[in-house]
């Protein structure tokens, strides 16, 4: 499978004497959607930080174009075109709106420390790039009205469009979204579908780990469902939600 | 572009003129000294706000940081190298011109490293200390940190203390003036005073220039961004050990500034500068001056120091910087301004947008 743009190779990590993750192989295709879904302690948000270069594993790979990337931290991770949200929005909490997204540029700007202390000319164009950037995505995801509002002021459903926001900024290729309707109500949910089908059309390719099926079964183009750890289904949403071992793990033995 | 924010820059110098003019005036040109001392106090209060209040980093080592630049300064143009005059290294510093030769108080001739020598070098060990000091203690979060950097700073008093070329309790005295460009010096004596207060305030906005310029960039940015959340920062590709190591080596520096020209001012130093309530009393002024606001660090660098210095805290010196620390870290630990009250009045005097 050459056309996947991530993979995983039989990635394994414990805690204690815990296997949060254990043997977890699968592919992303480039340019779909893929959602990673499982009960709660199933080891989603594990496999996604082992992915994100937040943990280590302790064996097995993690692969993105071709190239290992296992082990890799957070901010090289980022550098190759991974950008990711987090289930409980992590934004600048004092920093504005506008200041947030501009974050999101950093992979994609240079100026260090001696070009910003001597105001180097040449930083000029480059934040005056990086303002513009940040300014089109936030009229594309409609918060030009909350540009210059403190982060941390914003309803929580504003928060996570920034955070999104945010990530978009980096212009990556891949988008880790870690459980993005945790808190959000229906009317929410269904615009965060609607906003995750459009990302993936301009050619991003998503990752989503996601505890509501609703979302999933909609937006995805495959599933893996995780169970303790271990992979125990991938495929289409239409065939995940006939799999008796799926619906075993999700609703008890007697639904099965 | 973004002009905006040399303006105060601007105000300020008008400010020392005015404050020249009124001190001549009233016949007490003579707090110029202590003013001028407390302007190089300041150089460490800027680089330290920019640890603390910007990356977020606490440091209970900077007094550490300004004893070695001071103390490695006053070595190097004091130690009389007259008995190695010809060895190999000597004969190569002085045909490179890092050498001079002088007179001290008692008129013994005495061959040292040239003032502009011992500041490179000065600046160049102390970078190189807490590069290597920071490599280590850096990754510590919160109070780890704090507790990590009062070792390094204990450490350093110690060593300041005991050691016989570093004068032991006595420090380091007659230390010559520090000649930078024509009669521009850096010397305490009462004829130099006018030119010394001008000179230590340039030294002063420039450093305020370059750190108000570091934080309005991308790097002051990024900075800021690992103190409000590391985690989401280095998410975004932000290097957050290198940028956190990269602004405490820099705030060192800023720090070795300071104790060199100062210890050119006063003409000596001694291990008093290197005492861990010297620590925490930079600490204090960068919390009490609104953490993440160089303006405010600055004005009550200058202002705290210059009150102790003219002895109005008596010997309740060390109490009242104790005492402004446990206040601030109560009732407004992440600075001043944001206490909602008194963010009212902040946003009068400093806009905190930083787009």
């Amino acid at each position: 499978m050459d056309k996947a743009l991530l993979s995983t190779r039989n990635l394994h990590r414990s805690f204690g004497g815990v296997h949060a993750v254990k043997d977890v192989s699968f592919h992303v295709p480039t340019g779909a959607i893929k959602a990673v879904i499982g009960p709660n302690g199933a080891g989603k948000t594990t496999l996604f930080n082992l992915i994100a270069g937040t943990l280590t594993p302790h064996q097995g790979q993690v692969i993105f174009r071709g190239q290992p990337i296992t082990g890799h931290k957070p901010h090289a991770v980022a550098a190759l075109g991974i950008a990711r949200t987090f289930q409980t929005t992590k934004l600048f909490p004092h920093m504005t709106v506008l200041e947030n997204v501009m974050m999101g540029r950093h992979t994609r700007t240079r100026s260090g420390f001696l070009a910003g202390m001597f105001n180097a000319p040449w930083t000029w164009r480059e934040q005056r790039q990086t303002e513009a950037k940040a300014r089109a995505i936030l009229e594309e995801l409609g918060l030009t009205a909350h540009t210059n509002e403190t982060a941390c002021n914003l309803p929580f459903g504003r928060q996570r469009l920034v955070e999104f926001a945010r990530a978009l900024a980096t212009e990556p290729s891949l988008l880790l979204l870690d459980e993005p309707a945790a808190g959000l109500n229906i009317y929410e949910t269904q615009q965060l579908s609607q906003l995750i089908l459009k990302i993936r059309d301009t050619g991003i390719t998503c990752l989503v780990v996601e505890h509501d099926m609703s979302l999933v079964m909609n937006i995805s183009d495959e599933v893996v469902v995780l169970d303790q750890g271990h992979k125990i289904a991938e495929g289409p949403p239409a065939a995940i939600q006939r799999n008796p071992e799926v619906i075993r793990v999700y609703l008890g033995d007697e639904h099965a | 572009m973004r002009l905006r924010i040399y303006y105060p820059v601007l105000a300020t110098a008008v400010l020392i003129v005015l404050l020249h003019l009124a001190l001549a005036y009233a016949d007490a040109t003579y707090y110029m000294t202590q003013i001028t001392m407390s302007a190089y106090y300041a150089l460490v209060v800027i680089g330290l706000c920019l640890l603390m209040g910007y990356a977020g980093q606490a440091s209970l080592g900077h007094a550490g940081f300004f004893a070695i630049g001071g103390y490695t300064a006053a070595v190097l143009t004091t130690y009389n190298l007259r008995p190695y005059a010809d060895a190999p290294f000597v004969s190569l510093c002085r045909a490179l011109g890092l050498t001079m030769q002088w007179k001290d108080l008692y008129g013994t001739d005495i061959l040292s490293f040239t003032p502009w020598a011992a500041f490179g070098s000065a600046l160049l060990l102390t970078g190189l200390i807490a590069l290597v000091i920071g490599a280590s203690v850096i990754r510590l979060k919160g109070h780890y940190l704090a507790m990590a950097t009062l070792g390094f700073g204990l450490i350093v008093y110690r060593i300041a203390l005991g050691t016989p070329v570093l004068g032991r309790a006595d420090g380091i005295s007659n230390v010559p003036p520090f000649h930078l460009l024509g009669s521009l010096q850096v010397n305490g004596r009462a004829p130099f005073r006018i030119q010394n207060y001008y000179l230590a305030w340039v030294v002063v906005l420039i450093a305020m220039v370059l750190a108000l310029n570091l934080v309005h960039s991308r790097v002051g940015r990024a900075l800021r961004s690992i103190h409000e959340n590391e985690e989401a920062a280095h998410s975004l590709g932000v290097n957050t050990y290198r940028y956190k190591l990269a602004v405490f080596v820099l705030s060192a520096i800023f720090a070795a500034m300071g104790g060199a020209l100062l210890t050119h001012y006063s003409g000596s130093i001694g291990p008093a500068e290197a005492t861990v309530m010297k620590s925490v009393r930079y600490v204090a002024i960068v919390a009490v001056g609104g953490m993440a606001n160089l303006w405010g660090a600055m004005v009550m660098g200058i202002l705290l120091n210059f009150l102790s210095l003219r002895g109005v805290f008596g010997s309740f010196d060390d109490t009242v910087f104790g005492a402004i620390l446990i206040m601030m870290m109560i009732f407004a630990p992440q600075g001043l301004l944001r206490v909602p009250r008194l963010r009212a009045l902040g946003s009068l005097v400093s806009r905190r947008s930083h787009a």
